[in-house]
C-alpha cells in the first residue's frame, strides 16, 4: 500500500534523517500566495485529522482573517484518546514532515509562534524532536524570514501534564497559560482569541502531516486516493484483538473488514469479531455481523458514527461488552475536568448502574433511566468530553440492546 | 450595532447582536432556569440547566449562546425538559438535600427549581435515592464569619469570580477533578488560613446554601432570655433599607420604625441607632484629617469604617497602615460606649450589658471578635446579626413585620442625622465627612450640602472640594478590586489624594455580605435611592449639629480626639500574614 500521507515505511523503521533535505513541499509554498496555499489545501479536501473533521482549508481560511504580531500556531499532540497511537509514530518516524506542515501553515496564516503540545507520556520523543527543531534552525526554514518569505516563525515544545481533556483545544490553551485543564467559553473563539488571548490556530498532528503531503505532491495527487467525498489517506489505529495491530496508512473507501483481515491479519486466535469501537474510547460500536462498511466519513455518517481521530479497537466474542462499558466510563468518570454537572456527575451514576447491571440485579426504572443519564450527558455538556463519554454505551444500547439488558442473569 | 431577529417559541424577538437567548427570552417573558447564570457576572455555563433547543436534536444553553439572525428557538420541548430534568437530578444527586435545616430554605435557587420541576420522590427519577453520593469535604466553621459548607455547594463558581474579580482576594478556585471537583480555598485550607477578609460577597452570590454567614442567633436568644442581662441592640444604616425585602417591601424602602419595634418586640432593653456612632465616626475622622492636614502628617488619609477593607488592608496593603484612619468602626465605636458611657450614666456594670449589633455586614461579625476590640477580654460587641440574621429572628419570633407600628430608637443613641444614614452607601461615609470638615474648617456653613461627584455606582469616583484655601483633592473606592488601583498609588506614594473613601463591598454597605440575598446590581441602585432620600428628608443633616453628640463630649470625651477619645475609639493594625 503506497503511504502519501506518513513515510512510516513497510517494516516501521524509522527513516535516516542524515539526508535531510528541504522537502519539495515547503519550498514550493514559499512561493505561493497565502490564498494559494488555502487554497490548495482546500480542493484536496482535507479534514482536521484530531477528531472533530472539520475542513482544513476553511479553517486555515477563517485563521488567516485575524491578524497579529503575535499569533500562535499549535501542533495538537496530546493523544490521549486510548486505542489512539498514529500520531505519536508520525512523531516517531517523520516529525520533519509534521514540522514542515506546521511551517507552511503558519505561511498560511501568518502566524508567528509553533508550539507543539506533546503529551507527557510521550516526553521520550523530545530529544530528538528538538533535534530536529535544531536542524530546521541551522537550515534556515524556522526562524528569522524563513526562505525569503518574510514570515518569522519558531516552533517550540510544550510538553502537557497527562490529562485527557487537555486534548480539546480550549483547555489545551488553558493548560499551556499555566491554568488548570478546563475548556472555555465560546465566543471568544479560538482563531480570534486563543492562546494569551492572540489569534490561535490548533490543527492536529497528522492534519500537518498531511498538509506537508498535499504541498509535496499537489492536491491532485491527494485526492486519486479515497472517495469523492473523503478524498486522500488517513492513518488508522489498529488494536485490540488482531494479530497485527499498529499504525497504518490507507486510502479511505477501504471497508472494516478489509481492515482487519488484510492489514490486522485476522482477528487472534481466530475468533469471531463482536464488535469494533471506532475513534478511540468516546467512539461508537459497530457490530461484527455490520463490518462490510467502507471507512469514510459519507458512508460512517449514514450509520450515525463518527470517525474520530480514525482508531479501530477490535473486540473479540470473548469479551462480556458490560465489562467493556464499565472500563469505559470509569475512564471518563477519571478522565472528566469537573466542570459541568452532567459530566462531572453523570459518569458515576453511570458507573452505579453499570456495577448492578453487572450483578444482573438492575432495576426497572435503572434500564430506563441510563438511558436517560447517558443522553443527558450527551446534549448538556459543556465540551466533547462529557457529549462523547456516553457514546460507546448509548451505541451498545441501540444495537444490542439485549447483550447489556440481561436481568437476573448472573454474570461478571 | 445590528439587530438580530429571531424566533423563541414561535414569538418574534428582535434584539441587537450579542444578546444571549436567556436575555432575548426575558424580552418576552419567557424565563428559561438559571443557576450558574448572575446577571452581573460572566457567562460560566457550567450547570447546564438553562438549555434550549436551538436546532433539530441540539441543545444550547441559554446564558452563553448568542442570538444568531433566523434562529429558531424552543425553550421547552420534550427534549428539552427531559434534559433539564436530568441536569437537575445529576445536580440533587450529588446534594444533601436536607432543606429544612438548610439556611437558605425558602431563599434558595435550587429549590425553586426543584419546585418548578415538581421534583418529588414518588415521580419517575433517574437517580434513586441510594445512588445519591454526598462525598464532600467537611465544613469550614473554623472562623467567626463565614460558614462553607460544601456538601450544598453545586460548583457553579460564582463566589469564585466575585472573590477573584471584584474583591481582588482569589482565596476561592476550583480543584481537583471529576467528581473530585471542589471550590474551595487553595490546597484544601480552611478560610481562617488565608487573607480572606471575610467580606461575605461569596455568600450573597452563592445561589445554594454553600457560604453563609456564622449564625449567632442562639447567642442573641440566650442573652435575651437571661434576667441577668441588659441587652442593647444597634442597627446600622444599611439594615433598614434592606430588611424590608424580606417582608415584601420594595427594594430601597426605607423600614426604621418598623426594625426599631420588632427589635423591642423581640425583648431587646434598648434598641438604639449606629447612625449616631456613624457621627461620632464623623467627628473624629474629621478631626483626624484636619490634624494630618494642618500638621503635615501622613496623607491621603484613608476611612476606616469598613472591616472587610481592614482585612484587605491588613492582608495585602500593609504598607498603607499609616494611611489608615485610626477610627473605629461606628459598630465599634458604639460596643465601647455601651459598656463605658452607658453602663456608667445607667449604673449597670459593664459586665451585665451584652451588647448586640445588626448589620449588614459578615466582615463586622470578624471585626467583633477582634483583640484589639476587647477590654478586658470582655469583647465591646458581643454579638453581630446579619440582615438576614434579623430577619430571621423576627420570623421566628412570629413577628407582622408588615404590619408593626412605627417607633422611635431610644436615647442616648437614638437621634440621628443625615450625614449618618448616607454611611450605608459608596461615597456616604466622603460626603458626611466633607459637610463636617468644611464648615469646621472655614466656620462658614456649607453652600451646596450635596456632593453629587461621590455618589453612584461608578467604581471609583474622583473630586476636589475648596475648603479656605485648599483644594482637598479625594476619592472613593468600593469593591476591593477598585481599591486596589488606589492603593497601588498610594503604595508608591502617587496617590495625589488627601481623602480616600473605601468601602470593601460594591455599592457599599447596601451592598454588603450579610444582607438580604440576590444583590443584583438593580437592587442595588434602589436601595442607594432609598438611601439618599433619607438623608434628605432628616431634619438635621450634618454629623457636628447632632445634640447628643455635642452633649456625648461635653458629659465624657471632652473634645474630638481627647485623650479619652483616643483611649476609646481609635484603634490600630497590623500586617497580616499567613
Ligand atoms: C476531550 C477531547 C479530547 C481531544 N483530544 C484530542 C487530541 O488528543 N488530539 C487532537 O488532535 N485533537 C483532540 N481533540 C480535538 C480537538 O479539540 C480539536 O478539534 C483538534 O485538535 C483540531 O485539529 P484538527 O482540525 O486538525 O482535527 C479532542 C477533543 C476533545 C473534546
Ligand atoms: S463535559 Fe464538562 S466536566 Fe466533562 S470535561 Fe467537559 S467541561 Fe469538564
Ligand atoms: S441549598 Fe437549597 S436545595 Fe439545598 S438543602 Fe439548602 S435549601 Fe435545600
Ligand atoms: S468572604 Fe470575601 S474574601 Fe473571603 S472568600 Fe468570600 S468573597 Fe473571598
Ligand atoms: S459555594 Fe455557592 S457560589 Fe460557590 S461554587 Fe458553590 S454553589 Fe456556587
Ligand atoms: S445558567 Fe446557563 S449553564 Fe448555568
Amino acid at each position: 500500500m503506497k503511504r502519501i500521507v506518513s513515510f512510516i515505511t513497510e517494516n516501521f523503521e524509522k527513516e535516516v534523517l542524515e539526508s535531510f533535505e528541504i522537502s519539495s513541499g515547503l519550498l514550493r509554498a514559499s512561493n505561493m500566495t497565502e490564498d494559494e496555499i488555502i487554497e490548495e489545501i482546500s480542493l484536496s479536501g482535507l479534514k482536521g485529522r484530531g477528531g472533530a473533521a472539520y475542513p482544513t482549508g476553511k479553517k486555515l481560511a477563517q485563521s488567516a482573517v485575524f491578524k497579529s504580531d503575535v499569533k500562535y500556531l499549535i501542533c495538537n499532540a496530546d493523544e490521549g484518546e486510548p486505542g489512539t497511537f498514529k500520531d505519536r509514530d508520525l512523531l516517531k518516524y517523520d516529525a520533519l514532515g509534521v514540522f514542515e506542515g506546521m511551517v507552511i501553515s503558519a505561511l498560511a496564516v501568518r502566524a508567528t509562534d509553533g508550539i507543539l503540545y506533546l503529551r507527557e507520556e510521550y516526553s521520550f520523543l523530545i530529544d530528538e524532536l528538538e533535534n530536529i527543531l535544531s536542524q530546521m534552525r541551522s537550515k534556515k526554514i524556522l526562524g528569522h524570514n524563513i526562505l525569503d518569505t518574510g514570515l518569522n516563525f519558531d516552533i517550540s515544545i510544550f510538553s502537557g501534564a497527562g490529562a485527557y481533556i487537555c486534548g480539546e483545544g480550549t483547555s489545551l490553551i488553558e493548560s499551556i497559560e499555566g491554568k488548570p485543564g478546563r475548556p472555555r467559553n465560546k465566543p471568544p473563539y479560538t482563531k480570534e482569541q486563543g492562546l494569551f488571548m492572540k489569534p490561535t490556530l490548533l490543527n492536529n498532528v497528522e492534519t500537518y502531516a498531511a498538509i506537508n503531503a498535499i504541498m509535496k505532491n499537489g492536491y491532485e495527487e491527494f485526492i486519486k486516493y479515497g472517495t469523492e467525498k473523503s478524498p486522500g489517506t488517513k492513518l488508522i489505529s489498529l488494536c485490540g484483538n488482531v494479530n497485527s495491530p499498529g499504525t497504518y496508512e490507507i486510502p479511505f473507501g477501504v471497508t472494516l473488514k478489509e481492515i482487519i483481515e488484510k492489514i490486522g491479519n485476522g482477528v487472534k486466535n481466530e475468533r469471531n469479531v463482536k464488535f469494533v469501537q471506532i475513534g478511540g474510547i468516546s467512539g461508537p460500536l459497530i457490530l461484527g455481523k455490520n463490518l462490510d462498511i467502507p471507512f469514510t466519513y459519507e458512508d460512517f455518517d449514514k450509520i450515525d458514527v463518527s470517525m474520530g481521530s480514525g482508531a479501530i479497537l477490535v473486540v473479540d466474542d470473548q469479551t462480556d461488552i458490560l465489562d467493556f462499558l464499565d472500563a469505559v466510563q470509569a475512564f471518563f468518570k477519571h478522565e472528566s475536568c469537573g466542570k459541568c454537572t452532567p459530566c462531572r456527575e453523570g459518569n458515576r451514576q453511570l458507573l452505579n448502574v453499570l456495577a448492578r447491571m453487572r450483578k444482573g440485579i438492575e432495576t426497572e426504572s435503572d434500564i430506563v433511566n441510563i438511558e436517560r443519564i447517558a443522553k443527558t450527558m450527551k446534549y448538556a455538556s459543556f465540551c466533547g468530553l462529557g457529549q462523547t463519554a456516553p457514546t460507546a454505551l448509548l451505541s451498545a444500547i441501540k444495537n444490542c440492546p439485549e447483550e447489556i439488558f440481561r436481568r437476573g442473569e448472573q454474570h461478571a | 450595532m445590528r439587530n438580530i431577529k429571531l424566533t423563541i417559541d414561535n414569538q418574534v424577538v428582535v434584539v441587537p447582536e450579542g444578546t444571549t437567548i436567556l436575555e432575548a427570552a426575558k424580552k418576552v417573558n419567557i424565563k428559561i432556569p438559571t443557576l450558574c447564570h448572575h446577571p452581573d457576572q460572566k457567562i460560566k455555563a457550567n450547570c447546564r440547566i438553562c438549555l434550549v433547543e436551538t436546532g433539530d436534536d441540539n441543545l444550547d444553553t441559554a446564558c452563553s449562546t448568542f442570538v444568531r439572525e433566523g434562529m429558531k428557538v424552543n425553550t421547552k420541548s420534550k427534549l428539552v425538559r427531559e434534559t433539564q430534568l436530568g441536569v437537575l437530578e445529576l445536580i440533587l444527586a450529588n446534594h444533601d438535600q436536607d432543606c429544612l435545616k438548610c439556611v437558605r430554605n425558602g431563599h434558595c435557587e435550587l429549590q425553586d427549581l426543584c419546585e418548578k420541576f415538581s421534583i418529588s420522590r414518588d415521580d419517575i427519577e433517574i437517580i434513586p435515592p441510594h445512588d445519591i453520593v454526598i462525598d464532600s469535604k467537611a465544613m469550614d466553621l473554623l472562623n467567626p464569619a463565614i460558614v462553607r459548607d460544601y456538601s450544598k455547594c453545586i460548583k457553579c463558581n460564582r463566589c469564585v469570580e466575585v472573590c477573584r474579580e471584584v474583591q481582588d482576594a482569589s482565596i476561592l478556585a476550583g480543584a481537583f477533578r471529576s467528581t473530585d471537583y471542589t471550590v474551595q480555598p487553595a490546597y484544601g485550607k480552611t478560610l481562617s488560613q488565608t487573607l480572606c477578609t471575610y467580606c461575605g460577597q461569596c455568600a450573597v452570590v452563592c445561589p445554594v446554601g454553600a457560604i453563609y454567614e456564622k449564625s449567632e442567633i442562639q447567642q442573641v436568644w440566650d442573652a435575651i432570655d437571661n434576667p441577668n442581662l441588659h441587652v442593647v441592640v444597634q442597627v446600622a444604616p444599611a439594615v433598614r433599607i434592606s430588611i424590608g425585602e424580606e417582608f415584601g417591601f420594595k427594594p430601597g424602602t426605607a423600614v426604621t420604625g418598623k426594625t426599631v419595634s420588632a427589635l423591642r418586640r423581640l425583648g431587646f432593653d434598648q434598641v438604639f441607632d449606629t447612625n449616631f456612632t456613624a457621627d461620632l465616626t464623623i467627628i473624629e475622622e474629621g478631626y483626624e484629617l484636619i490634624d494630618r492636614i494642618s500638621n503635615h502628617k501622613t496623607l491621603p488619609m484613608i476611612t476606616s469604617c469598613s472591616p472587610g477593607w481592614i482585612n484587605y488592608m491588613e492582608g495585602f496593603f500593609p504598607e498603607v497602615i499609616d494611611h489608615v484612619s485610626t477610627c473605629k468602626s461606628p459598630q465599634q465605636m458604639f460596643g465601647t460606649l455601651s459598656k463605658t458611657y452607658y453602663s456608667k450614666t445607667r449604673g449597670i456594670h459593664p459586665s451585665k450589658i451584652y451588647s448586640v449589633s445588626i448589620m449588614p455586614c459578615t466582615a463586622k461579625k470578624f471585626e467583633a471578635k477582634r483583640d484589639e476590640m476587647m477590654t478586658n477580654g470582655i469583647p465591646d460587641v458581643d454579638a453581630v446579626l446579619t440582615t438576614r440574621e434579623l430577619a430571621k429572628l423576627i420570623k421566628t419570633a412570629g413577628i407582622d413585620f408588615a404590619n408593626l407600628k412605627d417607633e422611635e430608637f431610644d436615647n442616648p443613641f437614638g437621634i440621628t442625622t443625615g450625614a449618618a444614614a448616607i454611611f450605608g452607601a459608596t461615597g456616604g461615609v466622603m460626603e458626611a465627612a466633607l459637610r463636617t470638615v468644611y464648615e469646621v474648617l472655614t466656620d462658614k456653613e456649607l453652600p451646596e450640602i450635596n456632593f453629587y461627584d461621590v455618589r453612584g455606582m461608578e467604581g471609583i469616583k474622583e473630586s476636589s472640594v475648596k475648603i479656605g484655601d485648599l483644594e482637598v483633592k479625594i476619592a472613593v473606592a468600593h469593591g476591593l478590586s477598585n481599591a486596589r488601583k488606589l492603593m497601588e498609588q498610594v503604595k508608591d506614594g502617587k496617590s495625589p489624594y488627601h481623602f480616600i473613601e473605601i468601602m470593601s463591598c460594591l455599592g457599599g454597605c447596601i451592598g454588603g455580605g450579610g444582607q438580604p440575598i440576590c444583590t443584583e446590581k438593580c437592587i442595588k441602585d434602589q436601595r442607594i435611592s432609598g438611601i439618599y432620600y433619607m438623608d434628605q428628608n432628616m431634619p438635621i443633616r450634618k454629623s457636628h449639629e447632632n445634640p447628643y453628640i455635642q452633649k456625648l463630649y461635653e458629659d465624657f470625651l471632652v473634645e474630638p480626639n481627647s485623650h479619652v477619645a483616643h483611649e476609646l475609639l481609635h484603634t490600630h493594625y497590623s500586617a497580616r500574614h499567613l
